[in-house]
């Protein structure tokens, strides 16, 4: 039989005593900060929505594991997921919920059109809206304060792909004269098409023909045809994923084999699916547009984490990684998840432990002026480097016939 | 100019896609013919039915190809089963009912498949896919050549079964005399579910024959009808030969405008076909007189 002495009830009641402190404990924490992030996983852009989610989680994730944000007494980051379902409407309808549910920022969009909407949405209640991958220049050109753009933008995309063209084109003897360009005809393609046609005869180039294709569209026969019939030197394609996939291998199936294709801002050329998937159709395509900076070791381990589980390494999910950091960066400085001072502080944001080939943050009027983008060839099997020389890791291929 | 090979190639993809617009075609010209009512379901039934080929390759793993011998009996017997317990009873006899009715079928198939699938776009990936057949210095995609080939098929089947069978006979009975045919003896409620089943199931095989080189979405049937309207109207209402004949013109017309006018504009021609054949031959090519 047990006595109850003074040693028992005395352990008895600190262990209470612990037990009703243990709540308070848990209250004393900071409340968590709610970030919004916003991505289209319906719909025709669903690849590219869950590969840029993947990359906002492995960021919010790997923060929170390094115990949150120090300067507000280690908050934790809450995701607040938002399904953009590929359109404008969808984008924008989310940000309302986003507002409901009290979020400090949002971060992603994808597509132009979703990030123009929804950032515009964001606006209206001052919420700092951070876009991924979204080129169109309006998105930035607006005046819209709440409005930052961390990657590179069309104007500069192009440039870079035009210059990194005449350089390709000339160190392999001006293999290339002629040129067809094949874009889908929405917001992204025609902006593209209309660019290239002013821009290229400048610098050499003849263009055949100019070709618009539907997006979705599921039959590339005709598209392929013409190129066939054209014999290009060159083919440029600005198409989304599936589309250009199609193109690929229907040009592989008609054996249409140009000196080149040359993508600019392509949604198949760099992404790695494409290139297990369809290894031959993919082998030597070019592509100019975003893409993880390998010389960081950051890089393969975000790589590795994204790997997990059989998935494919595409520039959607350094970008959104990227992106989410430089959010936490923000907040951090900030010390508040209030959206002016959040703002504030990401309009003067110097970061750069990012995993993308800019250098540190540096906004005007809401552009990342380090932002570039960077020349990739598919080479038997991989994605490689081929410019910037700084950090090209193969040398292009080119004429690849 | 375009060299001759390539304009061969787009008359051979014409021909091709053609004989699968003949197919969808060819359930639409049956029912009208039979029951004298355009069937508005017609493009929700072979949304339904490659939902269904979608459904077997990626859930049961079975080759669409595979899926023309379950699915056929299965649209079969669901196409009968909606004319003989939904359409019949709900119409009254009264023609503009049916219309009505189909229009409202058409609506639920729809939605009920945006419920269920979302507005995705989906395809299926089969090995075959891309691969094509050599001839001469044309590439032609085998999967397109396989319905072409099944698509002429199925239309002699048709043809046999309406010919040479009682049951083809019965058919044909209903759809010059009903009243006729019905104090001779033919069931004529089942021989309207019959040929309303038959309709069905060539768009069973239609889907099967589309899925390996095509997409679905729940809007997609919307598409085909257009053109299988053009193609009995071009072929003349009723005419198993004028759908046939009419969707290897459409088929061709189609791909050579997408080729010489880009592809946004690829399906003007159709519509420029379809006006020019009610403006002079309003019966159609092959269409008796009204």
């Amino acid at each position: 039989m047990t006595t109850l002495n003074r040693r028992t009830i005395l352990q008895g009641a600190a262990a209470t005593g612990a037990l009703i402190a243990a709540p308070s404990l848990v209250r004393a924490q900071a409340p968590a900060i709610k970030v919004g992030i916003l991505q289209p996983v319906t719909g025709a852009l669903a690849q590219d929505g869950e590969y840029g989610r993947l990359g906002a989680e492995i960021a919010l994730n790997e923060i929170n594991a390094a115990g949150g944000i120090k300067s507000m007494g280690g908050a934790r980051l809450q995701m607040v997921f938002g399904d953009a379902r590929s359109n404008p409407e969808g984008g924008t309808a989310e940000v309302e919920r986003m507002q409901a549910e009290g979020v400090a920022a949002i971060v992603g969009g994808f597509a132009s059109p979703i990030v123009l909407a929804a950032s515009q949405a964001a606006s209206r209640y001052d919420i700092p809206y951070i876009c991924d991958v979204g080129v169109s220049d309006q998105i930035v050109g607006r005046g819209l304060k709440n409005t930052f753009r961390f990657g590179p933008g069309f104007g500069n995309v192009t440039s870079t792909a035009l210059e990194n063209l005449v350089k390709l084109n000339d160190a392999a003897g001006k293999p290339a004269k002629t040129v067809v360009i094949v874009h889908e005809d929405g917001l992204f393609g025609s902006g593209m098409a209309k660019l290239l046609q002013t821009q290229l005869p400048p610098r050499g180039f003849e263009i055949l023909e100019t070709i618009a294709h539907p997006t979705p569209s599921r039959d590339m026969s005709n598209v392929a045809l013409r190129i066939r019939a054209l014999n290009p030197d060159l083919v440029i394609p600005s198409s989304y994923y599936a589309e250009f996939v199609l193109l690929a291998r229907t040009m592989q199936q008609q054996r249409i084999r140009p000196k080149g294709v040359y993508a600019i801002l392509n949604g198949a050329a760099s992404n790695f699916r494409f290139v297990k998937e369809f290894s031959d159709a993919a082998n030597l395509v070019m592509d100019c547009n975003h893409w993880a900076d390998p010389r960081k070791p950051k890089t393969a381990q975000v790589k590795a984490l994204a790997e997990q589980g059989g998935r494919f390494w595409l520039y959607n999910t350094p970008l959104n990684y990227s992106c989410v950091r430089l959010l936490a960066d923000a907040l951090e400085k900030a010390g508040s998840a209030d959206r002016a001072k959040l703002t504030e502080a990401i309009t003067n944001s110097t970061f750069a432990d990012h995993i993308m080939p800019y250098g540190p943050t540096k906004f005007v009027n809401g552009q990342n002026q380090g932002a570039a983008p960077v020349n990739t060839q598919v080479q038997n099997g991989d994605i490689k480097v081929i410019f910037p020389t700084e950090f090209a890791d193969a040398k292009a291929v080119f004429p690849a016939v | 100019m375009l060299k001759l090979d390539i304009f061969l190639s787009a008359l051979a993809n014409g021909l091709m896609t053609g004989a699968v617009y003949a197919l969808v075609a060819l359930g639409l010209t049956l029912v009208y013919g039979v029951l004298h009512i355009i069937n508005f379901a017609h493009g929700a039934t072979l949304t339904a039915a490659m939902f269904a080929v979608f459904v077997m390759h990626s859930v049961f793993k079975v080759d669409p190809y595979l899926a023309i011998f379950i699915l056929t009996p299965l649209f079969f017997g669901l196409g009968y089963a909606v004319q003989r317990f939904v359409i019949g009873p709900a119409s009254h006899g009264d023609d503009s009912n049916i219309l009505l009715v189909t229009l409202g079928l058409s609506i639920i198939i729809e939605n009920a498949l945006l419920a269920g699938f979302r507005s995705d776009t989906r395809s299926i990936d089969v090995p075959y896919g891309f691969s094509v057949v050599e001839v001469g210095n044309l590439f032609l995609s085998t999967p397109k050549l396989v319905a072409f080939a099944a698509s002429f098929l199925v239309a002699l089947l048709l043809w046999l079964l309406l010919a040479r069978t009682d049951t083809g006979k019965a058919i044909r009975a209903v759809a010059r005399e009903k009243t006729g045919a019905a104090l001779s003896g033919i069931d004529v409620d089942h021989i309207y579910a019959v040929t309303f089943g038959l309709g069905a199931a060539c768009l069973a095989i239609a889907a099967c024959l589309l899925m390996p080189t095509f997409l679905v979405n729940p809007r997609i049937g919307n598409a085909f009808v257009l053109v299988a309207f053009t193609i009995v109207v071009l072929g003349g209402m009723g005419s198993i030969l004028g759908a046939l004949v009419g969707g290897l013109i459409i088929g061709v017309v189609e791909s050579l405008s997408g080729l010489y006018f880009g592809e946004s504009l690829g399906q003007i021609g159709i519509f420029l076909i379809f006006i020019l054949v009610l403006l002079f031959r309003p019966t159609g090519l092959f269409g008796a007189k009204a």
